[in-house]
């Protein structure tokens, strides 16, 4: 479905990616929910803002993905306390982030089914919204720790496993409570947010270019997307087009960064399956890739490489040459372990069936990124909506429609051959010029929108500039938020014994949607 | 089976040597007994404790167990709780809703224990600093012996951090 086929008058944003605003009222708001829902269109992210010192009150904006782009819909939250028409009966992705925009700024959604808090846990009080203005962001609490109502599952030889929020690894916290009855999972209920350190509220005030530093740290493995989705919208915002040569070295950094994370994740998940061979070979590769990241661009993870209006890396043709070559020595060493996995018995018989998200589930509940890809979601914005360099690369989508651990490995593999080979045309192609065109932030006040295709799923910034060179307002969305609700699902009917495998196949992040 | 094995071999070992300690990054000389060291000897149990971190940091604390550093060459590794960890590797500002979680985490492991904040975020609360939601550095919430900067830090500086820590101190 396009934008105008809800019938609203909506206002084009300048910039990468296609992406527009409409101003609704409470019976459009729903209606353009139903009409979204109704044609298959994805939300992609809820966010809300205090907008009472401009006189328009809270303002909420659902930003849905229709044929043609982005369409932000915008809503003025009426009524004491404030509130806007429930968008998760129809939306299933929509309702964690209610629950969060409550915990923020303190609006609710009206009708919604669940209201329990998600980010606030009892560490601030129930009637202090952080991002509301007048809300102080330095102020500290004494902290409280708060009931939380899990959904029980009551049944002959029903029990519960807790786990975390510290889990047994070098991971992420968050809380898993499963229900269980002999080793099969009837039920997963995850409680997150216990990485929440407040980032909407830090990027208050920052300089406009500055704040990618804070966006490139939301999620460290996904450092280039984020940066990437920040600067897009900044230079939206202030009608800034990137020299050719930075798009291009942006495209690059941001293929390595995908290639480097399913390099991590394929060997995890041989070690997940009792493979440590794979572990021990895939990290291998995977520090040769790191290693040739801080070689040519100084940071292994590349962080702050990507800047607002432009890039603050400008390898020489010796260093792109050298990437091209890593390309060929690493698609062919993948290329063995590829085959090793396929053939290896016990490996496919972890992977095959296990952790199933149907297309049908997938499509209902609003699956992105890699695994929406796995589970026939045909989704990728290098393809959909190609922002320089893509339009010219002509990026080839991966894609499966099995849905189980095996599909999200299959896509992987298929993602590193793609992105070795978009390396290797943008190290051949990329002209030469400039890299990186002065942002004038001075006067720019407005509304930007950035959207990257990161190696998880598309990475959305919504930014709003004060007009005097600073953020008023930033929301950046992970691909996570959509994601996290399939896991649930996926593990339902597996024994307990591989939900660590599931979970890795699905690698989702979780300061990426605690923020 | 074949093929595993002619990939092993053919990969070859490619562990590295470990860096010198640096005692710099010592916040407190004195918690660093003799007697702690005597009972580490080179086998150190490590619980890692994401306190709220960005996740780079854990991915470069998980590249010490690739085979370049080897991390368990040296007898160091990382186990599944605080009760079997000789030392606590924390990571991030400590958000606000892990400060019990931390603090239960830093109780539950037994004494002599070492605890090191890798990371900017673990070192000063980095860019996130001290806020509603965020307690700032991660000696805010538990004692530190080592704080290890850089963000993230590669792998060869954690690996000296945790070397620092456990280094016999020459008087």
């Amino acid at each position: 479905m396009r934008m105008a086929d809800a019938g609203f008058d909506y206002r084009p944003l300048a910039g990468a990616v296609p992406a527009a605003v409409c101003e609704v009222d409470e019976p459009q708001w729903s209606a353009a929910a139903e009409a979204f829902a109704t044609a298959g269109a994805r939300l992609v992210a809820l966010w809300g803002s205090d907008r009472r010192d401009l006189g328009e009150g809270f303002v909420v904006v659902a930003a849905y993905a229709a044929a043609d782009g982005l369409a932000c819909v915008r809503l003025r939250a009426a009524g004491d306390p404030p509130s806007y028409p429930d968008l998760s009966s129809r939306l299933p992705a929509a309702a964690r982030m209610q629950r969060a925009l409550f915990d923020m700024l303190g609006v609710r959604a009206r009708g919604a089914e669940d209201e329990r808090p998600w980010l606030r846990h009892g560490a601030w009080p129930e009637d202090f919204f952080p991002l509301r203005r007048d809300a102080g962001g330095g102020r500290t609490f004494d902290i409280a720790q708060e009931r939380y109502d899990f959904v029980t599952v009551a049944g002959d030889g029903v029990h519960e496993i807790p786990v975390g929020p510290i889990h047994a690894g070098i991971i992420e916290p968050g809380h898993f409570r499963f229900s269980i009855v002999g080793e099969k999972v009837l039920r997963l209920e995850e409680r997150l947010g216990y990485v929440h350190k407040g980032i909407d509220k830090r990027f208050d005030g920052m300089p406009l270019v500055d704040a990618h530093r804070l966006a490139g740290r939301i999620s460290g493995d996904s450092t280039v997307a984020y940066a990437w989705a920040y600067a897009m919208a900044a230079e939206s915002i202030a009608a800034c087009e990137v020299p050719p040569r930075a798009a291009w070295l942006r495209a690059l950094l941001l293929e390595r960064e995908r290639v480097a994370n399913h390099l991590g994740d394929l060997g995890a998940l041989g070690n997940d399956a009792a493979l440590a061979f794979g572990l021990a070979q895939f990290s291998r590769l995977r520090e040769q890739w790191l290693r040739a990241n801080a070689e040519v661009f100084g940071h292994r993870l590349l962080m702050d490489r990507i800047v607002p209006g432009g890039v603050s890396i400008d390898p020489d043709a010796g260093a792109l040459g050298r990437l091209r070559a890593q390309c060929d020595d690493i698609e062919r060493e993948v290329l063995t372990l590829r085959a090793i996995y396929d053939e290896h018995a016990g490996l496919q018989d972890r992977f095959q069936t296990t952790g199933i998200v149907t297309p049908e589930l997938a499509a209902r509940l609003g699956l992105t990124g890699l695994a929406g890809r796995a589970s026939g979601q045909s989704r990728d914005l290098r393809v959909d909506f190609p922002s320089p360099p893509y339009d010219r690369l002509r990026v080839q989508r991966a894609g499966d429609a099995r849905g189980d651990v095996a599909a999200r490995v299959a896509v992987r593999f298929d993602e590193i051959a793609e992105s070795l080979r978009l390396i290797r045309a943008i190290a051949q192609q990329t002209p030469a010029g400039e890299t990186r065109r002065e942002l004038f932030v001075e006067a720019a006040a407005g509304f930007g929108i950035g959207w990257v295709e990161g190696w998880r799923g598309d990475v959305l910034t919504a930014l709003e500039a004060d007009g005097s060179g600073r953020v008023r307002r930033c929301h950046c969305h992970d691909p996570s938020w959509q994601n996290w609700p399939l896991l649930e699902h996926a593990v339902i009917g597996n024994i307990v014994p591989d939900f660590p495998l599931i979970n890795k196949s699905f690698n989702l992040s979780y300061s990426g949607q605690d923020l | 089976m074949l093929f595993i094995g002619r990939q092993i071999l053919k990969a070859g070992i490619c562990t590295e040597k470990a860096p010198a300690p640096n005692d710099a990054w010592r916040i407190d000389g004195e918690r660093i007994q003799d007697q702690i060291l005597r009972l580490l000897g080179r086998a150190l149990a490590i619980r890692q404790v994401d306190a709220g971190s960005c996740n780079g940091c854990e991915l470069e604390i998980h590249a010490l167990n690739n085979p370049y550093y080897n991390l368990e060459g040296h007898g160091i590794r990382f186990v599944a709780s605080p009760r079997h960890a000789d030392m606590l590797l924390v990571t991030g500002p400590v958000a606000s809703n892990m400060k019990i979680a931390v603090q239960r985490a830093y109780e539950a492991t037994p004494d002599p224990k070492l605890v090191i904040a890798v990371g900017d975020c673990g070192c000063t609360g980095g860019i996130f600093g001290e806020s509603y939601a965020s307690c700032g550095r991660v000696s805010n919430v538990i004692p530190v012996d080592v704080a290890i900067p850089g963000c993230p830090p590669p792998p060869l500086e954690i690996l000296r951090g945790i070397l620092s820590a456990v280094a016999a101190k020459q008087p």
